[in-house]
């Protein structure tokens, strides 16, 4: 029965972990993105942005509750530490999409009076859960300790969390919208796109000057010239991404899925910077996946199960994304 | 007040307020999914009319059930890490393959049952219906594997503390898992026929002429004449099965303090844990032991029998009564109703009324029943193996006490808006027109409104 052993598995499922929470970063990144950089002064605009994410925020938040599950099956310990650490800003991001899910819904059903009321919590529930994964992932950064700095630093995390994610929801407006509001959000996505280039330059710089491991893993030969490939793209991809959007909108809409492919590639260069930081550990500087992982028993069941699942909600989930392809205001509900 | 019992606050506090939606959307799902197949087959509108009012309601309550329920995986950990210490191995699993198999689906596919009616073909669109209520049924499978799992354990075995797996079927299909499903899904359906019947009272009390509200309170009160007596008798068995494996939460829903043969059916009283007495008690002789034994005589092991290990026995004997109260008026009501419709005849403005007035009544009896079965099960958290204390936090009291005050006020706003919402969407259907729809190849007037509608 247990045909992977205990490091290999501990190894695999730190891998899904990872995936799950990378997919979840892109893909309600977009949603949050986009309830984030709302314009409160335009109600056309603002059924046109959330009929964009209408068909897909449900599935998209599953991807945290399967990264939060991952992490409590397969790493019980590090979920527990991480999340009692985090427990005050993990509350508010909970109460933030609270807000946000339920927001979505109402504003479509309440009084027209009471709609406006609705989307202010849609903007705000969206910016405190944006802000509060910002500032847990912040905080986990720099080792789930409480002192003045770290606390700034979480901050200053969650500034810019806030505006990655308006950066891959503005991208994603870009390529769902026309007109006027694509012409918005193109102005909006090059400001949040500025934010987030000097955030994650900050986190790139602070973060091996407060870790040594980290410090160690970029610059060690021989694996630190490759490993600057990361860097490098992701730094690439807001310079030409700058350009990009200065050109847009083209005849014909072409390009317009640029910006949001392009924002993919700099939150997947990012997490991956990320990730190869800290591997081992998964809780910074106290607990690696090996010491952390679930028995071998439980994780084999897991992931036989994950092996013949996974492909068929990879399969589904593109079907969704292809059924509902093509432009937002094409959208109708029911 | 300690982390312990404030932590068992806040998870009750969050879990009572996530049951509610999922109650709803299990059988809703189905519901629409029935909706459904009958327009495809009879073509008639007036089947895509109640699909559309009632999968607004439905897009609602997933919502709702989808932020609450984030909530939960978050809190396994934070709260109750010592739960994941000892039992993880098996709770891991059953929680990974509720998220794999039944999360992704119904979330995947509730985008395209809202919004891809015009984008898909039909018979995709009636797919989509149908998986995104077996998505929802799939996970009351393997969080209720789970949870009857932590009432009657079974194919695992301990070492060093720690639960280890021998047989997954046996820990899948635990003894107290059929019923406990049968009697959640049951309850689902009640809910949502209730909920159905009350929205669709409250539409024709308002001089809603339109034949939806008429086709969908007809279908609500039949279905639930069905259920209710169903759920009466398989509450019976799931309660003889609680008897064998957990015979203290019997003990505490019947409060029967001492050992006794022949016990008598307490149907009403004030259990006083001081003077292990029932004040104010009203008895019918014999009849507890009749119902649980089938014998008048037969003996019923009492609360002195499980010394420190027993429930507190208030709070199980009120929700007992609180939830076989709504069934058995349950019963009653939708017999009534029936029996009214099938004769041909609308229902009078009191049988409205009364059923407007039970609109969430089923909400009530789910929550009573789950306080029986959690709070019937402590002072464990998992059932002989694991104490709920030994698996409480070390978060601070106070963080966990400003959470839980968070919490609770938005739940309540939450509520409210969610209940006032359902009702305005029921008073905005009886002042519009029908809703435009022009099916494919079906014009509005053709099949329409000479023809009966059979439910």
């Amino acid at each position: 029965m247990n045909w992977l052993d205990q490091h290999t598995l501990a190894l695999i499922f730190a891998g899904l972990t990872a995936f799950s929470i990378l997919l979840y970063a892109m893909l309600d990144g977009y949603d949050l993105g986009v309830g984030i950089t709302l314009p409160m002064n335009n109600e056309a605009w603002r059924d046109t942005s959330i009929a964009s994410i209408g068909p897909f925020w449900d599935a998209n938040e599953t991807w945290l509750v399967l990264a939060v599950g991952l992490l409590l099956v397969a790493f019980p310990a590090a979920h527990s530490a991480i999340l009692k650490a985090l427990y005050l800003p993990a509350s508010f991001l909970l109460i933030g999409l609270i807000l946000r899910g339920v927001a979505f819904d109402f504003r479509a059903k309440v009084k027209p009076e009471h709609k406006l009321r609705w989307d202010w919590v849609f903007k705000i529930g969206s910016i405190i859960a944006s802000f509060s994964q910002g500032f847990m992932l912040g905080l986990y950064v720099v080792g789930l300790e409480y002192t003045y700095l770290n606390v700034v630093f979480a901050l200053f995390s969650g500034f810019c969390v806030t505006a990655a994610y308006a950066l891959i929801g503005n991208a994603w407006l870009i390529l769902k919208t026309t007109d006027e509001i694509q012409l918005h959000a193109i102005k909006r996505c090059r400001q949040s796109g500025m934010l987030a280039f000097f955030g994650i330059l900050a986190v790139s710089l602070i973060n091996p000057i407060v870790n040594v491991n980290v410090l160690n893993v970029w610059t060690s030969p021989p694996f630190a010239y490759f490993f600057a490939i990361i860097p490098i793209t992701c730094f690439a991809m807001f310079a030409i991404g700058y350009k990009v959007l200065k050109d847009l909108p083209l005849e014909d809409d072409q390009g317009a899925g640029l910006p949001f492919l392009m924002s993919c590639v700099i939150f997947f260069t990012s997490f991956v910077g990320l990730a190869l930081s800290f591997y081992p550990y998964v809780v910074p500087n106290q607990l690696t996946i090996y010491q952390a992982a679930s028995s071998a028993e439980s994780l084999n069941i897991i992931f036989i199960g994950a092996v013949f699942v996974v492909p068929v909600i990879a399969a589904y989930t593109v079907f969704a994304y292809f059924t509902f392809r093509g432009k937002a205001d094409e959208l109708k509900y029911y | 007040m300690d982390a312990l019992i404030l932590s068992r606050i806040q998870f009750a506090a969050n879990i009572s307020f996530h049951i509610l939606f999922p109650t709803i959307t299990i059988a809703l799902g189905w519901l629409l999914f029935y909706f459904k197949l009958r327009f495809n087959f009879s073509g008639h509108p007036v089947w895509m009319r109640a699909y559309r009012f009632w999968v607004k309601v439905f897009a609602l309550s997933f919502a709702m059930g989808v932020v609450s329920g984030i909530t939960m995986s978050f809190q396994f950990g934070t709260n109750w890490p010592g739960y994941m210490e000892s039992v993880g191995n098996i709770a891991g699993p059953l929680l990974a393959y509720e998220i794999l198999t039944a999360f992704f689906l119904e979330a995947t596919m509730l985008g395209i049952m809202l919004f891809g009616s015009n984008r898909v073909p039909s018979w995709v669109h009636t797919l989509a219906t149908f998986l995104v209520a077996f998505g929802t049924t799939m996970s009351a499978f393997w969080i209720l594997a789970l949870n009857s799992w932590m009432q009657t354990p079974d194919g695992f075995e301990m070492r060093d503390g720690i639960a280890h797996a021998t047989d997954w079927f046996a820990v899948i299909f635990n003894p107290s898992f059929p019923y406990r499903l049968t009697h959640t899904l049951l309850s689902s359906g009640l809910t949502v026929c209730f909920l159905v019947a009350g929205i669709s009272a409250y539409r024709l009390l308002y001089k809603d002429h339109k034949k939806a509200p008429r086709l969908t309170l007809k279908t609500a009160v039949i279905t639930a004449a069905i259920l209710a007596p169903l759920q009466a008798f398989v509450g019976d068995m799931h309660g003889l099965n609680t008897l064998e494996h957990q015979p203290a939460k019997v003990a505490a829903m019947e409060g029967l303090w001492h050992t006794v043969n022949g016990a008598p059916l307490v149907l009403f009283g004030i259990p006083d844990a001081e003077t292990q007495t029932n004040k104010y008690a009203l008895e019918i002789p014999g009849m507890a032991s009749f119902i649980l034994t089938h014998d008048f005589d037969g003996e019923l092991k009492g609360i002195n029998e499980f010394e420190g290990e027993h429930p507190p026995v208030a709070p199980v004997f009120f929700s007992f009564r609180v939830m076989v109260g709504i069934g058995l008026l349950m019963i009653f009501i939708s017999w009534w109703s029936t029996a009214t419709v099938l004769r041909k005849k609308s229902l009078s403005k009191l049988q409205l009324k009364i059923l407007i007035g039970m609109t969430f009544s089923g909400w009530v009896a789910t929550l009573a029943g789950w306080y029986v079965t959690e709070i019937g099960r402590q002072p464990f958290i998992v059932h002989g193996v694991v104490k709920t204390a030994d698996a409480v936090t070390t978060i601070a009291g106070e963080n966990v006490a400003f959470t839980l005050a968070m919490y609770i006020s938005i739940y309540i706003v939450l509520l409210i808006a969610y209940i006032s919402t359902i009702f305005r969407m029921a008073g905005k259907a009886v002042k519009e027109e029908e809703y435009d729809l022009t099916p494919p190849g079906l014009p509005e007037s053709e099949k329409g409104d000479a023809q009966e509608v059979a439910a």
